[in-house]
């Protein structure tokens, strides 16, 4: 009975079926990978000579990237605000709709990409080659495991690292729409500023810092997990990259939504419990 | 360089330091070893071989505990693998060496912190030991010092099989394993190659696993030979191991299989490509 139905054309039921098994197999997949390499943290922290190349990859060498996409953002958002705003009279207010977008939305998400695309694809492909061309048995064989070696020091990169990558994007793509709206469009200077600083909050800040924090350990998990599991051949190493850019994406925008709603809830609980200074 | 002269092979009644026990072994649906029962004595070099795609490597990937079968069992000193516990898994596995097919030297690091990778990981030794060590190797495989600050990338094929074979020989293993050492290599440096593994069998005496499938290699190193068969050619209810015996004997069989894969004669593989 079994061998009939498999030998018959599959129904889109089962098409269906199977992509859902494949995707619940998938998430299970990369759970555990998450908690290998959580076991990983609980060892021996990562040595120094392995910890820093990665952390220079993933921090100095991502900051001119970042630092160009947030100043341009800011620059864009700028021109994109003025019109309307001004329609209202409103274009003194430009600063807090320019900085906050920055600070609660724009900044994380945009560092939290390009780190995805600049360094979760390269670690895709790295560890994707590695495993091709025998290196990760090559690990063990030598006495090392592989998620230690590979994927702790990746992971803690992406972990630390992305709340001062954020706090740059934040930072140069203020003064990206500070330089559009004050120097070219002629928007008072104290005005940009004071309604900024009126209009952004301290938790706008921390949240914006803490949601990137889970981006990155995201787009590293995501990113080493695709390098692990790549397919033969450079076939298999760039769908590896391809796959880790776009799972880390999605990944983002499905962790923004649960943790603005998340934080967001923490943050009237906090206003109701008497946390003002927030 | 002087022809070594193979050691006598171990009788066949001492305990395997390896064994594979009615081991299978499944890719998703691919299904690649079947059943298959192997042991490896203490001293002795066995020598794999057969068909590309017949499971020579994943075997040696079973003995060397990189690989987990579906089904059966591997045995290290006549216990389970699976029965030990983490910390031993990883005090018994630097007892294994591997060369691995395309040497799979680090990339990022050079000659030296490749060869030094598991004395500086495994060892508490002080990095000037940890030279002496790694210059030593290098010496071992007639490498000079100066290659020890060059990159994998900057390398010949031949002298990537050297570097891999002076990483796995340093922390002094008992058991090495060499998956196609001789693979890509001009005859020369295949001879180098041969060599170098039986001047490590008789200077170390370690044990040693060999997949390859060159009859040269087979002839100067094997003290004993398991020929294994594709699975998807294997008649049903038939074994995956087709031979099992001495070089010698394997150039003498009367296995149509086995005399044409040595003699490396395609008139019977060809007939059944036709006739498929």
């Amino acid at each position: 009975m079994s061998a009939s139905l498999l030998d018959t054309d599959p129904t889109p039921i089962h098409t269906v079926g199977r992509l859902v098994t494949n995707f619940i197999i998938a998430i299970g997949d990369l759970t555990r990978f998450l908690f290998l390499t959580l076991g990983g943290l609980m060892g021996q922290l990562p040595r120094s000579r392995v910890l820093w190349p990665v952390m220079y990859e993933v921090g100095v060498r991502s900051v001119p990237v970042i630092a160009v996409t947030g100043l341009f953002i800011g620059m864009v958002l700028a021109v994109q605000t003025y019109d309307t705003l001004r329609m209202y009279r409103l274009e003194s207010r430009i600063g807090s709709v320019i900085n906050v977008s920055l600070v609660k939305e724009l900044g994380p998400v945009l560092a939290a990409t390009m780190l995805a695309g600049r360094v979760g694809c390269a670690m895709a492909a790295e560890i994707g080659t590695m495993r091709v061309t025998e290196q990760i048995d090559a690990l063990k064989a030598l006495g090392a495991n592989p998620i230690s070696y590979l994927v702790v020091p990746r992971f803690l990169a992406c972990f630390w690292l992305i709340p001062a990558l954020t706090l740059i994007a934040d930072g140069l793509g203020m003064f990206g729409g500070w330089v559009v709206s004050v120097q070219m469009l002629g928007v008072s200077d104290h005005f940009f500023w004071l309604y900024s600083q009126q209009f952004i909050t301290a938790f706008d800040v921390i949240s914006g810092v803490m949601k990137s924090m889970f981006f990155g350990a995201a787009i590293s998990i995501i990113a080493c997990h695709r390098g692990f599991h790549c397919g033969s051949g450079a076939e298999g190493v760039g769908r590896a990259a391809t796959d880790s850019f776009v799972c880390s994406f999605i990944a983002i925008l499905v962790l923004d939504l649960v943790l603005v709603i998340l934080l967001n809830n923490i943050f009237r609980l906090l206003w109701a419990l008497g946390f003002t200074v927030l | 360089m002087n022809s070594s002269v193979k050691s006598p092979a171990l009788p066949a009644t001492a305990a395997p330091v390896l064994e594979l026990r009615g081991v299978s072994v499944e890719f998703g649906s691919q299904k690649v070893l079947q059943d298959i029962s192997v042991n490896v004595h203490r001293g002795e070099t066995l020598v794999l071989i057969g068909e590309s795609g017949c499971g020579k490597s994943v075997t040696t990937k079973l003995l060397a505990g990189l690989l987990e079968p579906t089904r059966g069992e591997v045995r290290w000193d006549g216990r389970p693998v699976r029965s030990r516990s983490a910390r031993e898994m990883h005090r018994d596995r630097l007892r294994y060496g591997y060369l691995f097919q395309g040497a799979a030297l680090f990339d990022s690091m050079n000659v030296y912190e490749n060869v030094a990778f598991g004395l500086r990981e495994n060892t508490k030794l002080k990095e000037s030991q940890i030279r002496d060590v790694v210059l030593e190797r290098l010496r071992e495989v007639g490498l000079a010092e100066v290659v020890a600050e060059k990159r994998p990338s900057d390398l010949s094929g031949g002298m990537k099989k050297r570097v891999g074979l002076a990483r796995a020989l340093a922390m002094s293993p008992d058991v090495v394993f060499y998956d196609e050492p001789t693979t890509g290599l001009d005859p020369v440096m295949s001879d180098v190659i041969n060599e170098l593994i039986l001047q490590t069998q008789l200077n170390r005496k370690v044990t040693s696993v060999v997949v390859t499938h060159d009859m040269n290699t087979v002839r100067r190193v094997a003290d004993r030979v398991v020929m294994l068969y594709p699975l998807s050619r294997v008649a049903p209810g038939q074994p995956q191991v087709i031979y099992e015996g001495t070089a010698e004997n394997a150039f003498e069989s009367e296995d149509v299989r086995v005399s044409s894969f040595v003699r490396g004669e395609a008139g019977a593989r060809l007939k059944e490509m036709y006739a498929a």
